[in-house]
């Protein structure tokens, strides 16, 4: 056994200064912060799901009232979308190693980064300051008239937070794209390149693409309440479901956002962990250009009961079963790497399992939701909260942790217990699927989303879905738990603990503060793991 | 790949020109990033204003009639002469950039500033414009009134009206702040035929934002005056 090294001074032991980290340009660094808030948010996030689980544990209305129950569905999925999906992956992971990953020092624009920062944050304290005062009751979508007519809540404020945190989003889209654009190392072409860059690269596509639209029509809705402007409202002649059109023509993009750079992840982490390469690499890669591109002509599929025409609606259907076809193809050839590697079961490929089976039904009911018909029936009941949530939670954030197990040593120059993350991912997984799965059935039979109260019946379901998400919850927790414990008490890393190809890889864990001694030069693709002579246990 | 990349070249950049920055491996792979930095930046500006032009486009078709009587309420002359004020603004602008290319100091502050008070001119300008639209009550809003078989979609016009030409008077305010940090920096001498990136990059800046008026103006002063000239 090689003794390991660990380098004298590293990113993290370079300043130690409350200061120094607060003024960082450094991306790996800025990567660290965000994790910090996402962190925080993510528990906020989790707060609010527990209320409305426990409200739902019975079919009245006796933990909450109806108007409370509003807000806290509605906080809920506030922190969850915007201060934790759309950042999670791209800002925390995306931030710390891409550059690594193309043998960069830093990003492109390591000031513009570090702004990017404190414009989310600014956006978070305005949503918190939203909240504080009451939190908003609109849903996460903030329809029309009800956001600007109707609703006394605090949607100016969350408004406004949503509004700045979008700007956070086209920054970090802005910089990655011209990061991988112009900052490879020599020898990094774009077939060389990670298929996680190749991720971000599309994610930063719909972050430039996307969130000025949504950021210029929250920004409608926000003249609308604050100056008595009427460009949506119906009484001067306003037209309450263009809001619609302009808000899922970000908002369903926005899913791709969330669901592309865990995409990344799990091809790095299954050519890790199958020792192979991962099969039809440019297929996977320009897989994500079309879910970039495609995702941007489907966005009427969240309005086939707003009154839009059969004739869109034909069409937006058809797309919509187009846009699946990428992420098909991913899936597909995922399992052929999988298929005859020489699996290696750690954590980080635990977690991918639970992607990979999660999002495949998350994916596979989303085609239930674009079909016309069944759509009237399935539309605003728990089956789409249970469609979503598969995705985004079941493949997002699974996605996310996969990354960060895979990662973390790099990041932290530590090991976390192996086995207890085993036991998390299972926990994670099981409870994921007893909290949702009974929607998918209590949505087929009519409970609608967003109501406090259901009829009796609905019960025994609603107490499984509730029960889940207790089990959920303590697999998170021990997540946290043992990786703060690693961070003292975890065994030292070392530069390369899994094996794996990839630049990031080259340098020290934690890395240098300018990431390699010298700018390395690349000379083969990405997973050559076959080129590797290693025997793993 | 990004031209002139030196492997293993030193790390901080020391012995380099003092405008590199240390990420970087040459000043042509900072300028061109900076370039397309700012090529990006345009393009989300273009999504960002779309939006506002999607609403203008609806209702636009819907309301054909609101449109041309709000758009009758605008002052031509005022808008018309605006125009003018920003095209020449482009003009010396663009010498300002041919200015700092060719390492002409005082050439590049004297044409910075040029474009400094042409748009200074267009936004006070436009504040004699809006203040009338005030006195007018052709502000929407609870104050709103306006006579006419079609009032309540003008109102529907003018908060378009408020909402494209606020937003791009709010860029020219940040382009004019944006060109008093670039003048200062040139009057300093921060600048040369080596590293010129900022005043070119502020001017693509400063090019877009007239560029959006260009279409602002036929868009909101001009619907359907020809009727009412002949
Ligand atoms: C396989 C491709 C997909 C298809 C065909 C699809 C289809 C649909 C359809 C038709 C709806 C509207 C259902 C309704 O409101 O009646 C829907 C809702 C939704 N989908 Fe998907 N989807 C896909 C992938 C995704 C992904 C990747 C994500 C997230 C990462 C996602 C997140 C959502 C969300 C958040 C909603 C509900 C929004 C709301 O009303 O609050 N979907 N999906
Ligand atoms: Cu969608």
């Amino acid at each position: 056994m090689t003794t390991i090294v660990i380098p004298r001074v590293n990113y993290l032991n370079v300043k130690t200064t409350v200061a120094s980290w607060l003024l960082t340009r450094d991306h790996k660094r800025i990567g660290v912060m965000y994790l910090v808030v996402v962190a925080l948010a993510f528990f906020l996030g989790s707060v609010f799901a527990a209320g409305v689980r426990i409200e739902l544990t019975t079919p009245e209305g006796d933990f909450v009232s109806a108007d409370t129950y509003n807000r806290l569905f509605t906080m809920h999925a506030v922190f969850m979308v915007f201060f934790v999906l759309i950042p999670v992956v791209p800002a925390i992971l995306g931030n710390f190693v891409m550059p690594l990953m193309i043998g960069a020092k830093d990003v492109a624009f390591p000031t513009l980064n570090l702004l990017s920062w404190y414009v989310f944050v600014t956006g978070f304290l305005f949503t918190i300051a939203a909240l504080a005062l009451g939190g908003v009751d609109t849903g996460w979508t903030f329809y029309t008239p009800y956001s600007s007519n109707v609703s006394e809540s605090n949607v100016l404020l969350a408004g406004i937070g949503i509004f700045i945190t979008g700007f956070s989003s086209i920054l970090t889209g802005l910089n990655f794209m011209v990061t991988i654009h112009r900052m490879r190392a020599p020898g990094m072409t774009w077939f060389r390149l990670p298929l996680f860059v190749w991720a971000l690269y599309a994610t930063s596509l719909v972050m430039i693409l996307g969130t000025p639209v949504v950021a210029i029509t929250v920004g409608m809705v926000a003249l609308e309440r604050a100056f008595g402007f009427g460009i949506f409202d119906p009484r001067l002649g306003g037209d309450p479901v263009l809001f619609q059109h302009l808000f899922w023509f970000y908002s369903h993009p926005a899913v791709y956002i969330m669901i592309l750079p865990p995409m990344g992840v799990i091809s790095e982490v299954i050519a890790c962990f199958s020792r192979k390469n991962v099969f039809g690499y440019s297929f996977v890669a320009f897989s994500s250009l079309a879910i970039a591109v495609f995702g941007f002509l489907v966005w009427a599929h969240h309005l086939f009961v707003a009154g839009i025409s059969p004739y869109s609606a034909m069409v937006f259907s058809f797309l919509s079963f187009a846009v699946a076809i990428p992420s098909a193809v991913k899936t597909f050839n995922w399992t052929a790497t999988l298929y005859k590697g020489a699996i290696w079961w750690r954590a980080p490929l635990m977690w991918v399992f639970g992607f990979l089976g999660l999002f495949l039904v998350g994916g596979l009911t989303g085609l239930f939701l674009a079909s016309l018909g069944l759509d009237v029936h399935l539309h605003d009941t728990y089956f789409v909260v249970a469609h979503f949530h598969y995705i985004m939670v079941g493949g997002a954030i699974m996605g996310f942790f996969a990354g960060l197990h895979f990662w973390w040593p790099k990041m932290t120059g530590r090991m976390y217990s192996d086995g207890l993350a085993t036991v998390a991912a299972l926990l994670v997984f099981v409870g994921f699927n007893l909290t949702f799965f009974p929607q998918f059935i209590l949505g087929y039979l009519g409970m609608p989303r967003r109501y406090h109260v259901y009829p009796e019946e609905f019960q025994v379901l609603n107490v499984l879905s509730s029960s889940g998400a207790s089990v959920l919850a303590i697999g998170y927790s021990l997540v946290a738990i043992y990786l703060v414990y690693s961070l003292f008490r975890g065994e030292r890393a070392g530069a390369n603990p899994w094996l794996a190809t990839g630049l990031e890889w080259k340098t020290e864990s934690p890395p240098l503060p300018h990431n390699f001694p010298e700018t390395p030069i690349v000379n083969e693709g990405a997973y050559e793991y076959s080129k590797r002579e290693v025997k793993v246990a | 790949m990004p031209n002139g990349i030196v492997a293993g070249a030193d790390p901080h950049g020391h012995g380099h020109h003092p405008a590199l920055q240390h990420h970087f491996q040459t000043l042509d792979q900072q300028h061109e990033a900076s370039t397309l930095g700012m090529w990006v930046f345009l393009v989300t500006e273009v999504m960002f204003f779309g939006g506002l032009l999607m609403a203008y486009l609806l209702y636009r078709v819907w309301y054909p009639e609101a449109w041309a009587e709000g758009s009758l309420d605008l002052d031509i002359r005022l808008g018309g002469f605006n125009t003018v004020v920003l095209i020449a603004s482009s003009l010396t602008m663009a010498l300002a950039v041919r200015a700092a290319q060719t390492g002409a100091q005082r050439a590049t502050v004297r044409w910075l500033l040029a474009t400094m008070v042409l748009g200074v001119t267009f936004l006070g300008v436009k504040v004699i414009e809006y203040a009338e639209k005030f006195e007018l009550h052709h502000v929407p809003g609870a104050n709103f009134v306006y006579e006419g078989p079609h009032g309540r979609q003008v109102e529907i016009f003018f908060s378009l009206y408020f909402g494209l030409t606020g937003l791009h008077a709010l860029h020219m305010i940040i382009g004019v702040g944006l060109l008093s940090v670039i003048t200062w920096m040139a009057s300093r001498g921060r600048f040369s035929t080596e590293w010129y990136t900022p005043v070119e990059i502020s001017g693509l800046y400063w090019h877009f934002v007239d560029i959006v008026w260009i279409f602002l103006f036929p868009l909101l002063y001009l619907v359907d005056r020809a009727h009412h000239f002949a």
